[in-house]
């Protein structure tokens, strides 16, 4: 190995054990978030791979598109599950791991038999010649010269894929459904609709208990005090106990 | 003698290492004085005194907050995830820090005989950095208010990546222009290319103003303060954290004011250089005292819309960002490209590819079907389209007596 700097090494045994870490604990991790996490250090341990390795674009791109875009849209996901909702550790597949494990090893052996076979025999020009006129420069010049083809099929994918995202998402309304802010306000003040806030449960009642209503003035129970899912039912004692909010 | 790239990444490591602690205080003196300067502007507005009695000017009054803040319980919530919980400010925090370290401060400086850039150090993607620190600080806020687990920080977390994911976009847009017109990415020569130019904030106008604007929403500031809608959701992604951990979340929000207003500076605004000044005043060290200034009426400008404009609506200013911001921006960078091709290859008829796409564009904009709108029902229908038991309404052709004395009064002015 000619040409690797102290730093380069430096920074490639920092990080490298940091990112197969990663991948692992991606893999072991009980918790969902906990295993999107993971995957960012991973994430980020290659983009400042990329770096060290002279790609400083590429590099930056993969921090800001894979961790600062993708991965923060998967944990958008991951957080709406809720806090305790942690992986079972029974299998519902009978014998997938073994599958899983065959089937992963055999897709590595596969794309490293394919770059290996593609790369063979490749003319090298060299970093300095294929940087000499910026590494962005030259990187543009490429994708929109030699590889322009594949580069506007690629986002056309890509917009095809947020457009149906898009249309899976969108409710179709006519133009009368539509209900704006000013309609809104006036069926709120409508007869019959009280347009004040609701009275919390609880929040004038006598006792701690939220299923005790509060109390009109005129001493009758409230019933808009209560939710309504709250199924009817005979106060305890302790819940009927006065709370002493009369000032005496 | 201006820097370039290849002025970079020859210090010795002392001078390094003097950047660095010079970067991280000038940070934290920032952020101590942004504190007290918008308390004491917002004060000025609303026409009070504000912070007064630590100090002169009550200028140690952030200082004496920060201290009585490290000093305060650190309370850890029952149901939070200890390690995300902690990581979260700490991610907020270094990410804010970060991003700070290529901003250009000055031209060549001497320390201790050292010649070398006032500038940590500067690389050919440097604005890319920025925007990698402030995506990954996001993770900071989402983390924190999913960990926290309660209600109110994980809604303020949810709102908080959608909006800056958003504004994300709209910044980066904004930027771009700012390469074509510099022809680089390293904030050292972008400095450079509009000192042989002119500030990018008058050639780029558009750019400029949504770059403001986005960068206002970035940085969670009002009136673009929605993760942390008092009304709404407490303190937002913050409302189970003190302490420390709580102060930290304070410093890289402040920091990242600070941020954004030096990328304004660097990218828009010309940099550490100040227009209509001898040469000798645009050297050295003068750079970062030009610096400070822009930042500081940056800053002002942060202040002064938190004093005037009120909080937008959430769905309001998700639709601005995304159906206002981000299409403006696309079409202006579709614009600037247009004219720079045609400049490089069509110089001499250039007036006339210009000219043809301004009318074809007018043309298209004649012809456009106008949306019909349907007929606005009379006052007499709509009062008779109220529901029954209505608010009663006087009759639209009610005939108000005049009152006996009013007709007195005139009389009496009258004689008068």
């Amino acid at each position: 190995m000619s040409g690797v700097e102290t730093g380069e090494a430096v920074a490639f045994f920092l990080l490298a054990p940091l990112s197969v870490i990663g991948a692992l604990g991606m893999v072991m991790a009980r918790n969902a978030v906990h295993s999107a996490l993971w995957l960012v250090l991973t994430m980020l341990s290659l983009g400042v791979f990329y770096i060290v390795q002279a790609g400083p674009f590429i590099g930056m791109v993969q921090i800001i598109v894979y961790t600062g875009a993708i991965m923060m849209l998967f944990l958008f996901v991951l957080m709406l599950v809720g806090r305790d909702a942690s992986d079972s550790v029974i299998e519902t597949l009978r014998g997938q791991r073994v599958v899983a494990i065959v089937l992963g090893v055999g897709l590595a052996g596969l794309l490293g038999l394919g770059t290996y076979r593609a790369t063979q025999g490749l003319a090298v020009t060299g970093l300095d010649e294929a940087n000499k006129a910026g590494n962005v420069q030259g990187l543009a010049r490429l994708i929109f010269t030699n590889y322009v083809f594949a580069f506007e099929v690629t986002s056309a994918l890509l917009i095809t894929a947020a457009v149906g995202a898009m249309i899976l998402a969108h409710v179709e309304r006519r133009r009368g459904e539509r209900v704006g802010q000013a309609a809104k306000m006036r069926e709120r003040f409508l007869p019959g609709n009280y347009p004040g806030p609701k009275a919390g449960p609880g929040v004038y009642a006598t006792s701690t208990s939220v299923a005790t209503p509060a109390k009109l003035p005129d001493g009758s129970p409230a019933p808009r005090s209560i939710s309504p899912i709250l199924p009817t039912r005979e106060l305890t004692a302790a819940e009927k106990a006065n709370k002493h909010t009369e000032g005496r | 003698m201006n820097p370039t790239l290849a002025d970079f990444g020859k210090d010795v490591w002392w001078i390094v290492l003097i950047k660095i602690v010079a970067v991280f205080v000038f940070l934290v003196v920032m952020t101590l004085f942004t504190i007290w300067y918008e308390r004491r502007v917002v004060a000025r507005m609303q026409v009070r005194p504000g912070p007064n009695r630590h100090g002169p000017f009550g200028l140690l009054q952030s200082l004496a907050d920060g201290l009585k803040l490290a000093f305060k319980e650190d309370i850890m919530p029952l149901k939070a995830d200890r390690v995300v919980f902690f990581l979260a400010p700490v991610i907020s925090t270094v990410c804010a820090f970060t991003a700070f370290a290529i901003m250009p401060f000055g031209p060549f400086v001497s320390i201790f005989g050292q010649r070398t850039p006032l500038q940590l150090t500067d690389i050919p993607v440097a604005v890319l950095l920025v925007l990698a620190t402030s995506g990954l600080g996001i993770y900071g806020i989402v983390l924190s208010g999913w960990a926290s687990g309660s209600t109110y920080p994980l809604l303020g977390g949810l709102r908080s990546s959608a909006q800056m994911i958003s504004y994300e976009v709209a910044m980066g847009l904004s930027i771009v222009a700012v390469f074509m017109s510099a022809g680089t990415m390293s904030t050292s020569e972008i400095v450079t290319k509009q000192a042989d130019s002119n500030w990018y904030a008058i050639l780029l106008l558009p750019s400029f103003v949504i770059y403001a604007i986005s960068a206002v929403g970035e940085t969670n500031r009002a009136p673009f303060d929605l993760p942390e809608a008092e009304s709404e959701l407490v303190g937002g992604f913050h409302t189970e954290y003190s302490s420390l951990k709580f102060a930290l979340f304070f410093l890289a929000e402040y920091i990242n004011m600070v941020t954004v207003s030096g990328l304004a500076v660097t990218l828009f605004l010309g940099g550490w250089r100040m227009p209509f000044l001898p040469d000798w005043l645009n050297q050295g060290w003068w750079g970062a005292l030009w610096f400070t200034i822009k930042v500081l009426i940056l800053l002002f400008m942060f202040v002064w819309l938190r004093g005037t404009l009120p909080r937008l609506r959430y769905d309001q200013f998700m639709k601005f960002g995304w159906k206002v911001l981000i299409p403006a921006n696309l079409v202006w960078i579709l614009v600037l490209a247009g004219v720079k091709t045609v400049n490089a290859h069509a110089p001499q008829q250039r007036w006339y590819w210009i000219g043809g796409a301004f009318a074809l564009v007018l043309l298209a904009a004649i012809f456009w079907p106008s949306k019909k709108d349907s007929p606005k029902p009379t006052l007499e229908q709509e009062v008779a389209a109220r529901p029954a038991g209505s608010f009663p309404v006087p009759p639209l052709d009610l005939q108000v007596p005049v009152s006996p004395r009013a007709q007195r009064i005139t009389a009496e002015r009258e004689v008068v």
